[in-house]
């Protein structure tokens, strides 16, 4: 729960990460007004109302996450902003992402500034809807992006949903470059793409399933990063999941395109051979691919290539995973997931810490154009301690998020958050068994 | 490392405790002993027809439903009618009036069946995967046979063509089939591709154009792909012809039914190059003149009806395998088998 939180606080003694400058220390953090006042020795005449002893903790920008979907307005009966910003907040989570694909769509002003007010009101964690580039998703006419922006929409976006015709995302692209905001582009060719469920590869084959081959991916990168040159246009790939894709990317970036790109963390550990025998939990979109992919993904998560990794959090309900397999909704609840799996990434040495967590914080701030993911003097004191060696087993009641949908069930993971402030403001404080 | 729990590593859902057939929904995984164990069982019961009284008591006291999500009548009678002969009760859900067409979901419609102590549940259903989903929420006591799902599995089916395979060849070991037609769609060619391997046969060939073959077939089924009809069956011992459904030619995997039957349809010339006493199969229902040609259909080749009463038998071998009683050499007595 929140609680009231003082005007003036001290963190003491933790291992202060700041990806974004580098700096890598045990030192004491003060904050004054929702913000990072001073890192070090605190400034003369500072009088903290409360101290916190964090000796042993990492204290760490708040995470950013570029994908995550709250399900309001719309469907509440798979989670709510309150749900799942509180799930988030445990998971040191400060700023969410959401796409457009709420029911209403956020294609209108209204819409946009209804989340942001239930989130205010709620929320545990800023929330950012991005906005759609076309009206109602549908992919035909595009949206009031102006307006979009100005009612807070940081960036846009057309959820996963590829928008079939070429000439319709040309002039999305353009009108948006007109103003300066980025498109999150879901990268999968809408005809390739039709009725596949899985990675058209040895699994689909083997189980019948209709699969989404590699090409759904790469056709539309390299048809969006023509796009992009064409127009001007900055754009971010929303959840890479081909070596392919990788490559297309790492030479356009080479070339000086406006691009970046994200993958969702479930992408770097799992494979299609986790579907097993119908694994609802293992149905996502894009589709988990060969080891081959998702080797390459991890490369170029390390060669900086991608730059961030996001959850892609998807709460479902109980019913919506209880069918046959193509019946089932994709997705994972991945909030409390998103942290461990990226310490995990540093524990297997792909990257060193400051890299990865840079990944979750300050590069995905950046992608959205905005000033979070820092712990600098003057920014917004959204900040977790973590106990980083602090092992524990994700189990449905553990989990804070509605959603209990995730192949990780059952795993144990490594990082705890002890606690989360969000504009200086104490929003998660681990209270569990074991907790430190 | 790994993460999560890895379903290929998870044990055989279609066995119980003790390593006993409780489930039928898949060839995958099931091993060598196992199937020619079914396959023995059946050449038993193909003398219960022959009886003048066509029952045995093995499923006494049992019930069994027929879960048809997908329209069907050579298979779903077919269960119904091996059921029947096993002495077991039967059940024919009439699914598109059910509660489950009225927005039921379908484990409610599962458990609503159980709470009537439905010991069997076969199942047809348009999406693959369903028979494995339903097997993984049924009660301890319940079985579920597959009767195929989706683009999956068609294990009884792929069961009775090893049969009638073995009847003429005597061992599938050793063995060159070829299966020709779309491969890409077929759950009986899966089933078949997994039995065939399994039982120790030299070669499965799968034979079609591009569009009608899975990606990584020859990885994932352990296949040899042909594109050639005359090369793929040559000094084949057996070639199954898959039925074509009409679908696929307004689904763009193929430009017309003309052009298939003369790249693709078998006729008594492209036969010559395989083995002279090389005999052909079909799953049926046949379309004449698409994917076989009459003269070979109705041929001395062709086993395609006694392919259909081989059906009986090998799902009464797989029932009774199942859910039946079991004779204790010795004692004269039945017992049922346990399920944990």
């Amino acid at each position: 729960m929140t609680e009231p939180s003082p005007q003036r606080l001290s963190v003491l003694a933790a291992r202060v990460i700041d990806p974004a400058s580098g700096h890598d220390g045990i030192a004491d953090l003060h904050l004054a007004d929702g913000r990072i006042l001073a890192i070090g020795p605190a400034p003369a005449d500072f009088q903290p109302e409360q101290r916190i002893d964090a000796n042993g903790l990492l204290a760490i920008p708040g995470l950013v996450d570029l994908c995550a979907r709250l399900r309001q307005p719309g469907l509440e009966q798979k989670a709510t902003i309150r749900s799942e910003t509180r799930a988030a907040a445990s998971a040191g989570i400060t700023t969410l992402c959401c796409p457009p694909d709420t029911q209403p769509v956020v294609d209108t002003p209204a819409v946009a500034q209804l989340i942001h007010q239930i989130a205010e009101t709620n929320g545990y964690a800023r929330v950012v809807p991005a906005g759609s580039l076309t009206q109602n998703l549908a992919g035909e006419q595009i949206s009031e992006m102006a307006a979009l922006a100005r009612a807070g929409c940081p960036v846009l976006s057309h959820a996963d949903r590829p928008i079939r015709n070429t000439r319709v995302q040309r002039r999305a692209l353009e009108y948006a470059a007109t103003f300066g905001l980025t498109c999150f582009l879901h990268p999968a060719d809408a005809a390739l793409s039709e009725g596949g469920l899985v990675h058209e590869g040895r699994v689909s084959t083997r189980l019948g399933l209709p699969g989404i081959p590699e090409a759904s991916e790469t056709v539309a990168v390299a048809r969006d990063l023509a796009l992009a040159e064409q127009t001007g246009a900055r754009i971010h790939f929303r959840g890479l999941s081909t070596a392919r894709a990788t490559e297309m990317l790492a030479e356009a970036r080479a070339r000086g395109v406006q691009v970046t790109a994200d993958v969702s963390a479930h992408q770097l550990f799992l494979t299609e051979d986790d579907i097993g025998t119908f694994n609802a939990n293992a149905l996502v979109l894009p589709p988990l691919r060969t080891e081959a992919d998702r080797k390459a993904l991890r490369a170029a998560v390390a060669a900086g290539v991608i730059s961030a990794i996001c959850s892609d959090h998807q709460p479902h309900e109980p019913d919506a995973k209880l069918d046959p397999f193509p019946q089932t909704s994709p997705g994972i609840s991945t909030l409390e997931t998103l942290l461990p799996l990226v310490l995990r990434l540093v524990e297997e040495q792909l990257l060193p810490l400051h890299d990865a967590l840079a990944c979750v914080t300050s590069h995905a701030a950046d992608i959205l154009g905005l000033p979070f993911g820092r712990l600098q003097p003057g920014a917004p004191a959204d900040f977790c301690l973590l106990a980083p060696e602090q092992r524990w087993t994700l189990t449905p009641e553990r989990m804070q998020s509605q959603g209990k949908n995730t192949p990780f069930l059952g795993q144990t993971l490594q990082g705890q958050v002890s606690m989360t402030f969000l504009g200086g403001r104490l929003v998660f404080k681990d209270e569990r068994d074991g907790a430190s | 490392m790994n993460l999560a729990a890895p379903g290929l590593q998870q044990p055989n859902p279609q066995l119980d405790a003790q390593g006993n057939l409780r489930h039928f929904l898949t060839l995958d995984g099931l091993d060598r002993a196992l199937l020619t164990d079914i396959l023995d069982r059946t050449e038993g019961f193909l003398s219960v027809a022959r009886q003048p009284v066509k029952k045995v008591p093995l499923c006494r006291g049992k019930v069994i439903a027929n879960l048809f999500f997908e329209n069907s009548t050579r298979t779903r009678t077919t269960f119904e009618l091996a059921a029947k002969r096993l002495s077991a009760d039967v059940l024919n859900l009439n699914i598109s009036t059910s509660a489950t067409a009225k927005g039921e979901t379908l484990l409610d419609t599962l458990r609503n069946l159980e709470a009537m102590h439905v010991d069997m549940f076969v199942v047809r259903h348009a999406d693959s995967g369903a028979a494995h989903f339903i097997a993984s929420h049924a009660a301890p006591h319940v079985s579920v046979i597959n009767a195929g799902d989706g683009c999956h599995a068609h294990p009884t089916q792929g069961m009775l063509d090893m049969f009638t395979i073995r009847q003429h060849k005597g061992d599938i070991a050793g063995l060159k089939v070829a299966i020709v037609g779309d491969i890409l769609h077929s759950r009986v060619a899966r089933s078949q591709i997994s039995a065939l391997n399994t039982l120790g046969a030299a070669e499965v060939r799968v034979i079609a154009p591009r569009t009608l073959i899975p990606t990584c077939a020859a990885e994932a089924l352990g296949v040899e792909v042909f594109h050639d009809l005359r090369e793929g069956v040559t000094d084949c011992d057996v070639i199954i012809m898959l039925r074509l459904q009409r679908e696929r030619m307004t689904g763009g995997f193929l430009p017309s039914e003309h052009e298939y039957f003369l790249l693709f349809g078998l006729t008594e010339k492209r036969l010559t190059t395989a083995k002279p006493d090389a005999i052909v199969m079909h799953p049926g229902p046949i379309n004449r003149g698409v994917e076989i040609d009459s003269e070979v259909a109705d041929g001395p080749r062709s086993v395609i009806l006694e392919q259909v009463s081989n059906g009986l038998a090998v799902r009464m071998a797989i029932m009774s395998t199942c859910i039946g009683t079991q004779y204790l050499a010795g004692q004269g007595a039945e017992r049922d088998r346990p399920h944990d």
